[in-house]
């Protein structure tokens, strides 16, 4: 028996911003759900269930937080679950709420993720000492730093690679006007001056705090019909996990990355990403990333990522565009990072995204990772519903 | 929808007061082995694994990632996480299963109670602006629940008392329960509630396999088919919910098939005496129903893994063929704020 078509006709974001100061953590995902379900045109009421997502629950320092925001996301009497699965958990979110309508358990399903970080210190909260286990340094940087650096020496990168992403991603997300960082006065040189914090990552590579929400309305075949704008459809989704460390990890190009695409580009029949993709949301948290990612999802060959970056081919008007939306480096509420992308992509194939939508996007990729490089999350949207 | 899926093979630690000489992995690690050794997989078998646990147990940001070192995620696996009892997990799973996408799937749970106070991190989970504050704990809110239902006339201290002392006589014949036999009343922890009304704390970890079809008929004698599961969460507050009843484990019944028919046997995560009595009214279970043989959430109540438990011991009776139609139940939140149901049933014999 095949599975149900899923759509995508409701997209909803907050303005991400440091500190929301004047709303409640239900009343900032209240936000982003009420404008998703203001593009679909629905009502509380026609939502079947609800998948919220976010990262750890230290973040807020509420402890299972979807039980508090059951009213403020009308699922009393409904069907609620919480996914957490690291950084992913934005993507993995969207697709546990995808497998509802594939499944054909729900017909119409609200997914949201959020995370108001403003509530304490996410670099803190990710650095709670571990019995028996090394430090990871302080925040995420650290663990990513060498990472880069093993990248630079095996590619032969040149040192300026990482800023061109982070231009690039924040002059996107001047196009953005739900992006965090609006840095209007920006140039390369200010990024490359930008003080260096864990070497080679420098300031203006990395990603904000943000505090933020993003919520999606998922649906049936039928329930696409009656959307009032166009709908993005799934035509292919997965997650991957390998453990943190081992012998023998790639921390450069994660087997589970890659296994993940090619899951994905299998029941969306990509033959050739490079060709038959026409845009990413990738996750990108450190300027590095995009060369890295661009490889691991078989974009580039190895060792040869950086020279899409380098050649401008993933600019906004570039051939393959990456982070229209200003990516994580303009935008991270960690939680709801993935799901962006997820929403980010859908948007783009629904020729919904405003200043920064692509012309003729037909196929957009959305991504997100998580943890020690170790979880995967992903799915390909489309213009037309799938075929087979 | 409605691709026939069992719970084909079911593992559980030995719950304990403390399990301070291993780690949260260590204490996994022995269940995965179990489950996967009755069916004969290897994780590379498994097509999809799903997980419950919490940071906040656990005291730390990601817990669940060293578990998944336990797992062997190598090559990688495809693989997801719900912060919430591992019973959900569990539906993801089921889920999962129905798309298609997968055969089999690994669920499991774990928490460890002992390294804090239980009782005070149980508050957390409040309302933080209103009521987290206050830090009423989840014994004192569940001492509301019971005065309610004393005070409505539909229970009394004995019958209370009488609810505790039946959970640890059946738990005797559970090897793995941490309070069995006969156990005192105690004196009042929160007015009415005395200790023998509440749960154990402890620690504990579970597993449970998932097979689709012809698939689990391979792997399980007598597999113990889902016939219907559902979830329903109720308003957080519990000022505006009516705590002598529990509407979204009655809708989560019906949405499961669960009053289409009768059971034989219920297993119901129900940690403290009073809320048996308000789910056996919910779910309409007479006393021909086999309720808790194993002892239930008052005789081991690992928090994350004890409504997986239940039903995982309500397909082992029905694999041991003990049971033809069960009931299990699982709750999150305070005063069974949210519930799931789901019905199990062998086949003919």
């Amino acid at each position: 028996m095949s599975k149900e078509p899923v759509a995508v006709i409701g997209v909803g974001q907050t303005k991400h911003v440091a500190a929301r100061r004047d709303v409640s953590i239900a009343g900032l995902v209240r936000e982003a759900a009420r404008r998703a379900l203001d593009d679909a045109e629905l009502t509380w009421a026609d939502i079947d269930a609800v998948v919220i997502g976010k990262a750890p629950d230290f973040f807020e320092g509420v402890m299972m937080p979807e039980l508090y925001l059951a009213d403020a996301l009308g699922a009393v009497g409904k069907p609620m679950m919480r996914v957490h699965t690291a950084g992913s958990v934005g993507g993995s979110t969207a697709l546990v709420a995808a497998s509802l309508v594939a499944a054909r358990v729900h017909g119409t399903v609200l997914t949201l993720a959020f995370e108001k970080q403003s509530e304490s210190n996410a670099m803190w909260g990710l650095s709670l000492p571990i019995p028996f286990q090394q430090p990871l340094l302080a925040g995420a940087g650290g663990f990513f730093a060498p990472h880069v650096r093993a990248y630079m020496r095996r590619s032969g990168a040149p040192d300026t690679v990482g800023s061109l992403v982070a231009y690039k991603n924040r002059r996107n997300a001047l196009k953005n006007p739900y992006a965090h960082l609006h840095e209007h006065d920006i140039t390369l040189e200010k990024v490359q001056a930008s003080p260096m914090l864990w070497d080679p990552i420098r300031y203006s590579e990395t990603c904000p705090s943000s505090d933020g929400a993003c919520a999606m309305v998922l649906t049936d075949r039928a329930g696409a019909a009656r959307a009032p704008r166009p709908a993005a459809w799934m035509h292919g989704g997965a997650m991957r996990s390998e453990p943190t460390l081992f012998a023998g990890k790639d921390c450069v190009s994660p087997r589970a990355g890659r296994d993940c695409a090619a899951d994905v580009y299998r029941q969306a029949g990509i033959a050739d990403p490079r060709r038959d993709i026409d845009a990413v949301e990738m996750y990108v948290p450190f300027s590095w990333y995009e060369p890295m990612w661009l490889e691991n999802l078989g974009f580039a060959a190895e060792g040869e990522g950086w020279k899409l970056t380098e050649s401008g081919v993933t600019e906004l008007d570039g051939d393959l565009p990456v982070d229209m939306s200003g990516g994580v480096l303009s935008t991270n509420p960690i939680g709801a990072s993935g799901m962006i992308r997820f929403a980010e992509a859908a948007l783009q194939v629904r020729g919904l995204a405003g200043e920064h939508q692509v012309d003729g996007a037909r196929r957009v990729l959305g991504h997100a990772y998580g943890g020690g490089s170790q979880f995967f999350a992903m799915w390909l949207v489309g213009a037309e519903p799938p075929t087979s | 929808m409605n691709r026939e899926i069992a719970v084909v093979a079911f593992a559980q630690t030995d719950h304990r007061r403390t399990s301070d000489e291993s780690s949260e992995v260590e204490m996994l690690m022995p269940v995965l082995h179990e489950v996967l050794a009755r069916t004969g997989l290897k994780t590379a078998d498994i097509g999809f694994t799903c997980s419950g646990s919490s940071d906040y147990l656990a005291g730390r940001a990601f817990s669940f990632t060293l578990a998944l070192d336990g797992v062997g995620a190598w090559p990688p696996i495809s693989e997801s996480h719900v912060e919430m009892d591992g019973a959900w997990a569990l539906y993801e799973a089921w889920v999962k299963l129905q798309t298609g996408d997968a055969d089999t799937a690994l669920v499991y749970s774990y928490g460890k109670s002992s390294p804090g106070s239980v009782r005070d991190v149980l508050t957390r989970q409040l309302d933080p602006y209103y009521v987290a504050p206050l830090w009423p704990d989840s014994v004192a809110l569940a001492a509301l629940q019971a005065q309610a239902l004393i005070d409505a006339g539909r229970t009394d201290e004995p019958a209370l008392a009488a609810v505790g002392a039946r959970s640890r006589a059946d738990a005797e014949t559970n090897p793995h329960a941490q309070l069995r036999g006969s156990v005192s009343q105690g004196e009042y922890l929160v007015r009415p509630l005395r200790t023998g009304d509440c749960p154990p704390i402890g620690d504990g970890a579970a597993a449970v396999i998932l097979a689709a079809g012809e698939r689990a008929r391979d792997l399980c004698e007598r597999p113990a088919w889902i016939r219907g599961i559902d979830h329903r969460i109720e308003a957080h507050g519990i000022g505006v919910r009516d705590l002598t009843d529990s509407p979204s484990t009655r809708l989560a019944a019906e949405r499961a098939g669960a009053f289409e028919r009768p059971v034989d046997t219920a297993e119901l995560h129900a940690p403290f005496s009073s809320q048996e009595i308000v789910l056996r009214e919910a779910l309409r279970l007479d006393d021909g129903v086999r309720v808790n043989p194993s002892g239930g959430a008052l005789a081991a109540n690992p928090v994350m893994a004890a409504g997986l438990i239940r039903i995982g011991e309500a397909a082992a009776r029905i694999h041991r063929g003990e049971s033809d139609r069960a009931l299990a139940h699982a709750t999150s939140g305070p005063c069974l704020q949210q519930n799931l149901v789901a019905v199990l049933e062998g086949d003919p014999r």
